[in-house]
């Protein structure tokens, strides 16, 4: 059972299906997430594959600010994924909110509203960086405990406990 | 007890020649784009994780097809290599179709829909064409079985090219390659997501995909029927079609199902038929 185990982790390492959103970004990130799948940096000698569906994914790459129209949209996309899953929150909207940070309509990083694994700084960061965050995350993904399963229920879309709703 | 033993074989061997001819097409792909392309074993390493990961349904439907669909392809697979009768395996591997129709249309997401009625289009273009060519084979051979078609003293491909022509055809719409691939595609996912795999995922998701690998096995063993009884000649035959389809799929963008149609019945269709009469007179 144990190798079994492994292998899954060793198969779930070497096999992660990557799921793009544009949660608001310049397209400055989503440009240099794109590049990675080129023939120059070649994503899918990882095994990774762009699929633009989240029943299908395994990582979450998120780019740009949280708004509090596409708040809901990105939890809604973190918990229609299986678990496990890992997050990845791209460029320094994405962190922390960027130069938006301030403004009236931004929530702030990404990690206000889903739970992020792997943070890669940069605006925009390179494709290298990218695909060092993506690997960094399948490093957690490998040893299964990351994320939260969706038994635990769905995460941020609802008023009540979205981080916003009790700060403010 | 051969049978048996064959049987075994058919359902142990078929999925992992699948797995590595579909691991040999992406490098290929890639190759093709002047990318590395992943490891040979890839589609074995995702199928495996998505085995592992959790069980997300959208109704007991779905799931059920999803066995349904897995179970059709690898009986009929089973029976191709006992050398049974060429209409029943045809039967039973458009069983399989049929439940991956019914599996999309048990969702309500509008892209699983669309793809499960494309599924179904192509099922009514190119299944006429496999008749056809089964039809031919029992035209030429007078049986139905697949032990007559490895007695028979020359190879099939001599008289009938044309249908052959018309299997690759099939092959290419059954193996979800450009052009023909509107009803599911990896590389869609602007316009259709995953067609008829939009809602699957997890287990079910691993489930269709080794019947695929079921099913490219079957589609090529029908191929290498064109050359029966000498292994080196079957080998390369089927060999030969897989390739000229992931040629296709390199060099082709994607129809929508009316250029399908008109390649099948007014292409298609005609050379069968003219096949067949040439046949019935010689």
């Amino acid at each position: 059972m144990r190798i079994w185990a492994k292998f899954i982790g060793y198969a779930r390492f070497k096999s992660p299906w990557l799921l793009h959103f544009d949660c608001g970004s310049c397209n400055g990130c989503d440009i240099e997430i794109l590049a990675c799948l080129t023939p120059v940096y070649d994503l899918e000698r990882f095994g990774i594959v762009n699929v633009g569906n989240p029943l299908h994914a395994d990582v979450l790459l998120v780019s740009g600010t949280v708004n509090h129209r596409n708040r809901i949209v990105l939890a809604n996309l973190f918990n229609q994924m299986p678990a496990p899953k890992v997050v990845v929150a791209i460029g320094a909207c994405g962190l922390s909110g960027g130069i938006f940070r301030g403004a009236y309509n931004v929530v702030g990083g990404i990690d206000r509203v889903v739970p992020v694994d792997v943070y890669v700084p940069g605006c925009p960061p390179r494709p290298e960086a990218i695909i060092d965050g993506v690997r960094l995350g399948l490093e957690k993904l490998r040893t299964g405990g990351v994320t939260l399963d969706s038994k635990d229920g769905p995460i941020g879309a609802t008023e009540e406990n979205h981080p916003c709703s009790r700060t403010n | 007890m051969r049978s048996a033993l064959l049987a075994l074989i058919g359902l142990l061997a078929a999925p992992l020649a699948g797995s590595l001819l579909i691991g040999l097409d992406r490098i290929l792909t890639a190759r093709l784009q002047s990318r590395i392309g992943p490891p040979v074993l890839q589609p074995i390493f995702d199928v495996v994780k998505l085995f592992g990961k959790e069980r997300v349904v959208v109704n007991a439907w779905q799931a059920f097809c999803a066995y349904a669909y897995l179970a059709a392809v690898a009986v009929a697979v089973v029976f191709f290599f006992i050398r049974s009768d060429l209409l029943v395996i045809f039967l039973i591997q458009a069983v399989g179709t049929v439940f991956i129709v019914v599996g999309a249309l048990a969702s309500a997401s509008p892209f699983s829909q669309v793809g499960g009625y494309r599924e179904l289009l192509q099922s009514l273009a190119c299944e006429p064409l496999l008749v056809l060519v089964i039809a031919g084979i029992y035209l030429e051979t007078g049986s139905f079985a697949i032990t007559a078609v490895d007695r028979w003293p020359q190879p099939l491909m001599v008289r009938l090219p044309l249908l052959f022509i018309c299997l690759l055809f099939v092959m290419a719409v059954k193996l979800r390659k450009s052009p023909f691939d509107f009803a599911a595609c990896r590389h869609a996912h602007q316009e259709l997501v995953g067609g008829v795999l939009t809602d699957y995922s997890g287990p079910f998701l691993a489930l269709i995909e080794v019947g695929h690998w079921f099913e490219t096995v079957l589609m090529l063993g029908i191929c290498s029927l064109f050359w029966a009884g000498n292994w080196a000649a079957m080998l390369a035959l089927a060999g030969a079609a897989y390739l000229a389809v992931v040629w296709l799929d390199n060099v082709t963008a994607r129809m929508n199902w009316r250029l399908l149609f008109g390649y099948a019945w007014l292409l298609g269709l005609p050379l069968a038929l003219i096949n067949l009469f040439w046949l019935y007179r010689g």
